[in-house]
């Protein structure tokens, strides 16, 4: 805090994305101090991956007020991408070089020299566990260990900032977690992290605080505890119906639950005491297919502040 | 920092990757035009040496040597510049790597260049050293054909460059290759002297960049070079040159910058 002035790492007010008539960001505010772990949680076409991309002054700002580093990403984009590192949504790794060349070439581009690259290479790739594979070619690696790969790649300039957009959308549950390790070691390393994700579990293991965005907008901010306790109740209790799902619920919920949710698939009940609910219902004579009761999450957060799921 | 500083970085990963794949495309870019060579230059050599079109006392491997040099430079760096380039923007993506990093626009195509520039003069290299050893270079002054060869190489893979970084579809690059550098490649006086080709055909060689070369690859390598016409020739491919790379600059942030 104090080397940068007590500015915030970075500095969004107003800020703005248009490409065309589509505002894809549309004037959002927010602050990132040193050592936090941050996330954009929305759908698809949020606009979280065109904020990641101005953060990482990759895409010019349309409007508004956006600092990194305390500097101006239209000006010093060099110096500002010289102290970022991106984990990019879509992998760009060398497939015809090995998972070692892939890290030393680029660390070439921040102009590191080969003696540097060459130890730091190796310690990136024992971090994320691809020693065993270091002379190998990429193109045959999983998906899991390409990300893995992109992760270490863009800590070779020990960068302060670790921009991740989407970083584990399409690998297997178990990649995920061996990800999910890693950023959070990195986080207890004291680099800061700002992730972009549509998985709630993701931004509840990884982020200190986090804002939902939807349709360009910022539609709510706070670490996940507090906006589970802000937004939703303790606990849900999910409803699946087989033929013969009721239109209206209230005979059976009223007075049991605090909100009553009905999706396509299942129908939500919010309350705080679940089993008290589940069993209510029950006696009240409503015999769904299945009865499940389970804590709140972010995805009840999203569902309420917007009316839609996260996964479409 | 300079630009032709930094544009060294995206050439030593261009480098890094060519030392997987060289053995590919030195049999295209060396092999090829040497069985064209062997081809033309002895097989129909012995028919064309007895006519009289040549220019006095040339033989026709002498004349069609420097300029399927040319022609060849022509023909590898468009191939470098099209689907390499859509591949760094669409579908390997190198070129955003390259761009989270402190490089920029500018570093991005002169690396990707360079590395064009450094195939082209291997190429070049090689290649002249071959048709002097069939004795089809006449003059010490051959050598400069070389960094001639690197030009024309430039002169092509910049503009397709810039179609390249604009184009979303690869398909075009196959019209290019079949109504624009395949034509150009047969019509450039490279196989027969430009005078006699009908007129019409002359002038619209005049106007590509690929003639120019060819022309000054010969002259080099004939040792009868002609001042004022050499120095055409080079302002030609230096503006053409120079064009290009600002067509590719424009198109290169038009695409990546958005």
């Amino acid at each position: 805090m104090a080397a940068n002035g007590g500015q915030p790492l970075i500095h969004a007010r107003g800020l703005v994305k248009r490409f065309g008539e589509l505002a894809a960001v549309d004037s959002v505010d927010f602050d990132l101090e040193r050592g936090e772990a941050f996330g954009f949680l929305g759908p698809n076409g949020a606009g979280k991956t065109s904020t990641m991309r101005m953060i990482g002054c990759v895409s010019p700002v349309t409007d508004g007020t956006l600092r990194v580093f305390g500097l101006d990403p239209a000006k010093d984009g060099v110096k500002i991408r010289g102290r970022l590192g991106v984990v990019p949504q879509e992998d760009s790794l060398d497939m015809e070089l090995t998972v070692r060349e892939n890290i030393i070439v680029y660390g070439r581009y921040f102009g590191l020299s080969r003696s540097v690259l060459r130890s730091r290479a190796d310690e990136l790739l024992d971090f994320v566990e691809l020693t065993d594979r270091a002379k190998d070619r990429v193109e045959p690696l999983s998906g899991g260990m390409k990300r893995r790969l992109t992760i270490a790649r863009s800590l070779v300039n020990e960068p302060e900032v670790l921009l991740l957009d989407e970083p584990t959308t399409g690998l297997d549950p178990q990649a995920r977690h061996v990800v999910w390790d890693r950023l959070y070691r990195l986080k207890r390393q004291g680099v800061t992290l700002l992730l972009t994700t549509h998985y709630m579990d993701e931004a509840e293991q990884l982020c200190d605080r986090l804002v939902v965005m939807d349709k360009g907008k910022i539609v709510a901010e706070g670490s996940p505890r507090d906006l589970i306790e802000r937004y939703s109740t303790r606990e849900v209790v999910e409803l699946r119906f087989g033929d013969g799902r009721p239109e209206d619920f209230s005979y059976w919920t009223d007075g049991l639950v605090s909100r009553v949710e009905p999706l396509p698939d299942r129908v939500l009940l919010y309350t705080n005491e679940g089993d008290a609910a589940a069993h209510g219902i029950h006696e009240r004579g409503l015999v769904p297919e299945s009865v499940l009761v389970r804590r709140s999450t972010l995805e009840d957060v999203f569902l309420h502040l917007t009316g839609r799921t996260l996964i479409e | 920092m300079t630009t032709l500083a930094l544009a060294v970085r995206p050439l030593e990963f261009y480098v890094a990757q060519y030392r997987r794949v060289w053995r590919g495309t030195a049999i295209s870019s060396v092999v090829t035009p040497v069985i064209f060579l062997l081809a033309f230059g002895f097989g129909l050599g012995e028919l064309v040496d007895r006519s009289t079109t040549l220019p006095d006392g040339i033989t026709y491997l002498e004349f069609v040597a420097p300029g399927l040099l040319a022609a060849t430079a022509m023909q590898l760096a468009s191939f470098e510049a099209s689907w390499p380039v859509l591949s760094a923007i669409k579908w390997s993506r190198q070129y955003h790597a390259m761009l989270a990093t402190p490089l920029r626009i500018g570093d991005v195509l002169l690396g990707h260049q360079a590395f064009i520039a450094g195939r082209m003069l291997m190429t070049a290299t090689v290649y002249l050293a071959a048709i002097a050893a069939f004795g089809a270079v006449n003059s010490p002054l051959g050598v400069l054909a070389i960094p001639v060869t690197v030009l024309v190489g430039i002169a092509f893979a910049a503009p397709i460059a810039a179609w390249a970084a604009y184009t979303e579809n690869e398909a075009s690059f196959v019209a290019i290759f079949r109504f624009l550098i395949l034509p150009m490649f047969l019509f450039s006086g490279t196989f027969v002297p430009l005078e006699t080709l009908p007129e019409g055909l002359q002038i619209v060689a005049y106007v590509l960049p690929l003639w120019h070369g060819v022309d000054l690859c010969r002259q080099l390598t004939l040792g009868d070079v002609d001042a004022s016409s050499a120095a055409i020739h080079l302002g030609y491919l230096f503006a053409f040159t120079a064009a290009g790379l600002a067509a590719a600059y424009y198109s290169y942030r038009r695409r990546l910058v958005v």
